[in-house]
């Protein structure tokens, strides 16, 4: 699978309060909070958001509340991947369980920058920057997680187990 | 040489060692949400065809947003209300009954030590307190959980958090947890335990721990865990449902690093806008317009306690909001009992329902621009309590209460 898309850069501890504000969370439809969308830290990223653009961010992205609403609200949004140095875990795992691709890869972080083109390979990790050239490989997933990707997600996982 | 959370995560998943970074399948003994990820973990929940594994282990609290706050938080309580009706769920609580969650759960004996908890809301990790392993998941898990009675985990290391001392004057759980949180920053324990262990914690009280391991997530940590001692069993004497089963870390446990905090010498601790590790112990003059005391870190009995100490027979500064909020009906009883609950509106505070509703800007104390709040509750993120202008300053009760009198942020030492 590839994700190819423009990049929106942000610092550390992007968490979850600002990726979708508590005070829409009195809904539970991923087209609803995609309108607000990274509202309290960027208030442009809804009007300019394409999909399969990518979000970059440096340490600890997705930190605070345990809120599915917020790896809903980027995924709705468009946004096909997101790099970043580290994830708070809460946001790691609920990511991988809805299907929202995500890579930790501090190299790829240091060389991007906000706007340029990404294109990635998430089953090999490779991450190719098109607007400077430069490649990086990320970590792919462990078997264990590649398992519930593939599955699309922890409840498809969970039903064929059932079988 | 396992340490105490790895050896219940061993328990749980009926293996004889487990090892950091191993991936498990584990049994967990309570699987919570609320209003606002159960709705979510229902939606996830039908997508498949099964029913709930267990449904006496399933536990929903309507606490977030109730009273319900507007239509569609109306509908995410009714949503809940309904799962619970249909699927045969009894520990459902709702407004009249309810509390705040990680206050209510120890209060009605559902949780203890031993057990394996997952939530649905990153405060989970409070019953660490009582020796449980608890974490905070997502409401996909919680779904999955509900169905296979089993979840996928990553066994963590740890940080060992060695209390010294007795504390100083004012120093409370919350001082303890914001001054680590300090230490090591918002992502200091990412992904691993904060076992708390030393002499110093037998001065904590059953509410300190609550507050220190509530916090655990502030660190980044999966969780945060006490040893059980005569404090802990008395807690769940009479409470706790299960026979609580004890669990150390072995004497040749291993931890990725140990840290120190001596209580005898530490300071009134605040967390300054926008992140729970901008600590300080001294400040300029900081002017505020609304104090909060209540929330899953600072709801209990002791809490109100220390705030009505403070506040008794003053009046709240001209200007500054004060809002008070119990943790559990229980919490709200007992506080009536003892006087408090007059205290506070003697002194001109607002005494609520138990809500999380100000904690996370949802409702019942929203800041507006430029807007400044000392809250004793655990997030000080931008727009965490309203308007993204709007700024938190993270304290103990004995700092709200103390800057509730002033009108600034102050410390105790200095009323």
């Amino acid at each position: 699978m590839e994700v190819r898309g423009k990049v929106f850069k942000y610092g550390s501890d992007v968490n979850t309060d600002v990726i979708i504000p508590a005070r829409y969370l009195n809904s539970t439809a991923g087209d609803e909070l995609a309108k607000h969308c990274m509202e309290d830290i960027d208030p442009e990223f809804v009007r300019k958001v394409r999909p399969g653009d990518i979000i970059v961010a440096e340490d600890n992205f997705g930190c605070g509340s345990s809120r599915e609403h917020a790896p809903m609200a980027i995924k709705a949004s468009g946004v096909g991947l997101v790099i970043a140095n580290s994830f708070a875990r809460i946001f790691y795992r609920n990511s991988i369980n809805i299907g929202l691709p995500i890579l930790e890869c501090p190299e790829a972080v240091k060389n991007i920058n906000p706007g340029d083109t990404i294109l990635c390979d998430l089953e090999s990790g490779t991450i190719t920057n098109e607007t400077t050239g430069k490649i990086f490989t990320a970590q792919p997933f462990p078997p264990f997680i590649q398992g519930i990707i593939e599955a699309g997600g922890l409840m498809n996982y969970v039903k064929k187990g059932q079988k | 040489m396992m340490t105490m959370s790895q050896k219940i995560l061993a328990d749980k998943s009926g293996l004889e060692n487990v090892e950091p970074g191993q991936l498990i399948e584990a049994a967990p003994d309570v699987i919570l949400s609320n209003d606002i990820t159960g709705p979510v973990a229902i939606n996830e929940f039908r997508k498949a065809t099964g029913e709930l594994a267990d449904p006496g282990k399933v536990v929903m609290v309507c606490d977030h947003f109730v009273p319900n706050k507007d239509i569609k938080s109306a509908e995410n309580s009714k949503a809940v209300r309904k799962f619970c009706e249909i699927s045969g769920v009894e520990n459902f609580y709702d407004v009249g009954e309810m509390g705040i969650e990680h206050a209510l759960l120890p209060e009605k004996g559902l949780v203890g030590a031993g057990d394996l908890v997952i939530g649905a809301d990153s405060h989970t990790c409070t019953y660490g307190a009582l020796g449980a392993f608890s974490t905070g998941v997502g409401s996909t898990d919680v779904a999955a959980a509900m169905i296979s009675g089993k979840l996928w985990f990553k066994v963590p290391s740890a940080i060992k958090v060695i209390l010294r001392g007795r504390p100083a004057k004012f120093i409370t759980g919350k001082d303890v947890i914001l001054h680590l949180i300090g230490l090591i920053g918002v992502d200091g324990a990412l992904y691993k335990s904060l076992e708390f262990c030393g002499e110093g914690v037998k001065h904590m009280t059953i509410d300190d721990r609550f507050s220190i391991a509530n916090m655990a997530i502030e660190a980044g940590a999966k969780n945060g865990i006490f040893p059980v001692d005569d404090v802990a069993l008395e807690y769940m004497k009479g409470r706790f449902k299960r026979a609580p089963k004890i669990f150390a870390a072995d004497e040749d446990a291993r931890y990725d690093e140990a840290i120190e905090i001596d209580l005898s010498t530490m300071k009134p601790t605040v967390s300054f806008p926008h992140l729970p590790e901008n600590t300080k112990t001294q400040w300029e003059e900081t002017k505020i317009d609304q104090v909060v005391i209540g929330s899953c870190t600072n709801g209990h009995i002791s809490d109100l306690k220390i705030a009505a100490d403070i506040l008794k027979g003053k009046k709240v500064a001209r200007g500054v909001r004060v809002i008070v909020i119990p943790a559990t009906q229980g919490i709200y009883l007992e506080a009536l009992k003892k006087g408090y609950i007059e205290t506070f509106i003697e002194a001109g505070a607002a005494v609520s329902t138990p809500t999380c509703g100000p904690c996370l800007g949802g409702y019942m104390g929203v800041l507006a621009d430029g807007e400044r709040a000392v809250s004793t509750t655990n997030r000080n993120f931008v727009g965490r309590m309203g308007h993204p202008g709007s700024e938190v300053y993270l304290a103990s009760p004995y700092v709200a209460a103390a800057s509730a009198l002033t009108g600034y942020l102050t410390s105790p030492e200095d009323l």
